[in-house]
Formats: structure tokens, C-alpha cells, sequence
């Protein structure tokens, strides 16, 4: 049996969304160096919409297929259901990760809700509220 | 496929699995039985022990037939440590980057109330003979130090370790795991007084190794069972892996000069190479190293997936990055020589052998930088010391 799921390989070896964008509306960071895992998350918002989401990832196989798998999973979702995912949801998106790698999909949806925290903090700072 | 990871395990040289057929087919007596049947494998036994204790400078007497070269080490250090205790002697010697065989060991015994004390190793991952000297006390009972590291390669004195220790009248044991069959061995003339060896280590089979121990050193018993290795490792002999090791051990001793000067050859090139990537840095001495050993940090990335990505590329390698570990820490050995925890995250090992070619060094090359290159673009860490959020921890040209 193969360390990783073929879900996990493809999105290791090809992943989505891999990149970052300018003039994001919300960025996210998680993890550190220190642990070998840092996972950052960008977001462009229209009308509470993720329109865009990019990520870049420092980290192992599952952690950089996490990355993947979650932002595909919030890619044109409105904003409060991508502050819902969680961390099973990508793991079972990813047809299931080894048990010491379950931390990585924690990583991806504290990335994604630290971006997301992100955007609404901007926004109700520009809003005045 | 470019097999790059020898110091995990080697691929069976022919002479070896020649040798262990008839053991199987033939010879495949059980080597304690009376009949003339049974004592055919007992001379294959015997035939085995002489070859490898001729190719360790040793008396046949001296060599035990074990599991493996973890097995040899627990027996060693276990040994040796009752045997000092029972003289009031309970401090060992020790370095921070031995392997776990040698390592949870010597935890064990410290929960026994043994003091161990692990010697630095320094950047290079050398320790010198003066410093064990200096470490040497009234009391201690045995000097343990590996005479070459699995992971980084550096190659201890142990000729001057061992010529202290017995000045000393210390026992000193060395795990020769990743030496033997690639560097000379000679216990008497390097004053070790025991000594452990893997057999699929040198393209011989897994599950088998020895543990050397001089004269009069008593052994204490692992596995209870049988008068098996003069009563020292209960359990039937493996008479084919016994004498597969053997016949691959013989053959590595015989051509070890000229296997050398060939690995040599592929590892300078594989790290002229490889240290042309910014910001890496080799591990281990340079000069002092074991013949195939090539171990780098790269700055910026995550071992485990610079090794998948090579594995796509048909190169089997490791890294000693904690995906790769199985804890959360990285390497031991990386820590201990110095490299902070990120850096350590993103090693790569590659271990030659004989069998590898230039073209497969150069299929390597073309490799590595590339799949470093990626990694990189998509790591936030490396973005960030780029534009000087963060900064480098190697320097950018080569050391």
C-alpha cells in the first residue's frame, strides 16, 4: 500500500490554485518553520463570494495536497461556508490521510479561516465598523 | 530507476544469494542437530563465522551471528554496562547522533540509573579521540561511538578512540553499521573491543548481522533458548542468511579499493554539483566521510516532498525532515550537528554504491535543482527571505 491515497498524490503532483494574488482581499498564514509546515491562503472576495483563492505552501506531501484540496473546496463559495470547512472535510475530500498527517488538513482549514478572518477584519475596518 | 539509497539498504550481489541457495536446497539441516545432515549446515556456519571474523581482523571465536546490526548493539552496550556496573562503573560515553539502536539503549540504562553522557559531535559531526579522553572517568564503563553516521556520513577516528579507551582500560564498542564492507576494519589493530554489522548493508541479506566482542568479554543473553552462539543468542541459526552475509562481506573486502575509488568518484561529483543550489549546505565532513554518502540541506523546502517529487522522477533518496522521522522533530543527527530545525526540515540523502553510474549522478543532477526550484516558487518561507521578510539561514553560494 502506497504511503498516500491517489486523491493525494494528484493534488501533491499537480496542484490547484498554487500561486498568489495581488491586492488580495484576505490573506491567512499558518504554521512555522520550525515544525516544517507553513501554509498561506489568498483571497479575492466578491460579494461574499470567494471569487479567487490562491495558496503557497511550505510542508510535506499532505501538507501541500491539503492546500490544494481546500481551496478547491471554497472556490466559489460564499465566505461563511468557506469559514465551515474543516479539516475532515478535506481529508475525506482526499479519500483519507495517514494518521500523523491528519494535522495537515487541521493547517488547511486554520489557513483558510485565518484568510477569511482576515477579509472581514479589512472589511469592517474600511467600513467604519 | 536510480536506486540512490544505499545506506537504507543494499540490493543483493549475486555471489550472496549463490552462496545462500545450496543452504536452502542443499545444506538445509538445522545446524544443532547431530546427524551428519545437520552438521553439513554446521559447517556453513562455521565456514561463514571464519570469513567474516578474517575480514574484520577478529578470531572466529569472537563473532556472534545476530538479527541485525540494532540486535548487536542492544547485546553490546547491554553487556558492557552490567559488566561495569557489577564493578561500581555506571557512565557511559557516548556521542548525540548515534543511531536509535545505540541511542534508546543507552535511555534504557539511564532508567537503570547509568549516567550517560553524549559528546558533541560539532558541525563537521566529528568528535576527536582527546575529546573522549577527557571524558573518560574512574567510572566509566563503556565508550560507544559509531564509526560512521547513517545519515551525514562523517567517519570517526576510531582507531585513535579506541587506542585511548584501551589505554584507559575502557571498553569500547563501535556500531560499524554503514562501514562495514566499505571501509577497513581491523579490531585489533583499532583496539575495538566489540563491534556491530548489518548484512544487507555490503548486498548481502536483511535480518542478519554479528556482533563482535574480544576474548573474555562475557555477553549477556538478549534471547533465551538454546546453546546457539556458544550459548551467547538463543533461536536456530539462519544458516542461509548467515552464510549470504558472508560470501557479500568477503566479496565487499576483497574489491574495497576499487569499489571506493569508483564511489568516491560518483560522490564528489554528486556534490560538486548539488552544491552549486543557493543556499545549501553540505552535511558531514568532507574529507572524513563514508565513500557514497551525499546528505544537503536546502533552504526554503520540506524534505518529505522533495523526495516524492524525486521518486516521480524514478530516484529512490531519504531525508531526515520529521514527515520523513515519523515524530515531529527532524533528524537527530541534523540537530545535533548544529542545523536549526527549519534547515534540518530539508535534507536529502542520497547513498551510492558501486552499481551506480555517472549517468545516473548526472540524471540526478538535472533532477535536484529542478524539483529544489519548484518547491521553492510555491513555499511562502522561501518567498519571504527572498524579499527579506525573513532571513536566510545559509549562505547563498556554496560552503
Amino acid at each position: 500500500m502506497a504511503l498516500y491515497s491517489e486523491k493525494v498524490m494528484d493534488h501533491f503532483r499537480n496542484p490547484r490554485n498554487v500561486g498568489s494574488i495581488e491586492n488580495a482581499d484576505g490573506i491567512g498564514e499558518v504554521g512555522n518553520a520550525k515544525c516544517g509546515d507553513i501554509m498561506k491562503i489568498y483571497l479575492k472576495i466578491d460579494d461574499d463570494i470567494v471569487s479567487d483563492v490562491k495558496f503557497e505552501t511550505f510542508g510535506c506531501g499532505s501538507a501541500i495536497a491539503s492546500s490544494s484540496m481546500a481551496t478547491e473546496l471554497i472556490k466559489g463559495k460564499p465566505v461563511s461556508e468557506a469559514l465551515t470547512l474543516t479539516n475532515k472535510a478535506v481529508t475525506e475530500a482526499l479519500d483519507g490521510l495517514p494518521a500523523h498527517k491528519l494535522h495537515c488538513s487541521v493547517l488547511a482549514e486554520e489557513a483558510i479561516r485565518a484568510a477569511v478572518e482576515d477579509y472581514h477584519s479589512r472589511h469592517s475596518a474600511g467600513t467604519g465598523a | 530507476m536510480v536506486y540512490a539509497d544505499n545506506a537504507a539498504t543494499t540490493k543483493m550481489s549475486r555471489t550472496a544469494v549463490a552462496a545462500m541457495l545450496p543452504c536452502m536446497e542443499e545444506t538445509w539441516g538445522n545446524a544443532s542437530s547431530l546427524y551428519g545432515f545437520g552438521q553439513k549446515a554446521k559447517e556453513a556456519l562455521e565456514a561463514a563465522r571464519a570469513k567474516v571474523a578474517a575480514c574484520l581482523g577478529a578470531s572466529p571465536g569472537g563473532i556472534y551471528f545476530t538479527s541485525g546490526g540494532s540486535e548487536a548493539d542492544n547485546q553490546a552496550i547491554i553487556s558492557a554496562a552490567h559488566l561495569g556496573a557489577k564493578k561500581g562503573k555506571k557512565h557511559i560515553i557516548s556521542t548525540a547522533f548515534e543511531h536509535h539502536a545505540v541511542l534508546h539503549t543507552l535511555k534504557k540504562l539511564e532508567q537503570e540509573g547509568f549516567e550517560v553522557e553524549l559528546l558533541d559531535v560539532h558541525e563537521n559531526g566529528r568528535v576527536s579521540a582527546g575529546e573522549v579522553s577527557a571524558a573518560i572517568r574512574g567510572d566509566t564503563a563503556l565508550v560507544t561511538i559509531m564509526y560512521a553516521n547513517n545519515e551525514i556520513g562523517s567517519v570517526q577516528p576510531i582507531a585513535e578512540i579506541g587506542a585511548v579507551c584501551r589505554e584507559r582500560k575502557v571498553l569500547f564498542h563501535t556500531d560499524a553499521v554503514q562501514a562495514a564492507g566499505h571501509l577497513p576494519i581491523d579490531v585489533q589493530k583499532q583496539n575495538i573491543d566489540m563491534l556491530s554489522l548489518s548484512g544487507h548493508k555490503f548486498h548481502g541479506p536483511k535480518g542478519v548481522g554479528v556482533l563482535y566482542a574480544r576474548t573474555g568479554i562475557p555477553l549477556e543473553n538478549l534471547i533465551e533458548g538454546g546453546a546457539q552462539e556458544r550459548g551467547k543468542r538463543g533461536g536456530t541459526e539462519n544458516v542461509p542468511a548467515i552464510v549470504g552475509m558472508a560470501a557479500a562481506l568477503e566479496e565487499a573486502c576483497a574489491h574495497m579499493d576499487e569499489n571506493m575509488a569508483k564511489v568516491q568518484a560518483l560522490r564528489d561529483k554528486l556534490i560538486g554539483g548539488l552544491r552549486r543550489i543557493p543556499h545549501s549546505v553540505l552535511n558531514g565532513d568532507e574529507k572524513h566521510r563514508l565513500p557514497g554518502n551525499v546528505s544537503f540541506c536546502f533552504e526554503g523546502i520540506e524534505g518529505e516532498s522533495l523526495l516524492l517529487l524525486l521518486d516521480d522522477k524514478g530516484i529512490c533518496a531519504s531525508s531526515g525532515s520529521a514527515c520523513t522521522s515519523g515524530s515531529l522533530d527532524p533528524s537527530h543527527v541534523l540537530l545535533a550537528i548544529g542545523r536549526p530545525h527549519e534547515v534540518a526540515h530539508g535534507s536529502l540523502r542520497l547513498s551510492l554504491s558501486e552499481e551506480n553510474t555517472e549517468a545516473e549522478v548526472e540524471e540526478i543532477l538535472r533532477a535536484v535543482p529542478e524539483v529544489v526550484e519548484y518547491l521553492r516558487g510555491i513555499s511562502p518561507l522561501w518567498k519571504d527571505k527572498v524579499i527579506g521578510k525573513r532571513e536566510f539561514l545559509l549562505p547563498e553560494s556554496y560552503r
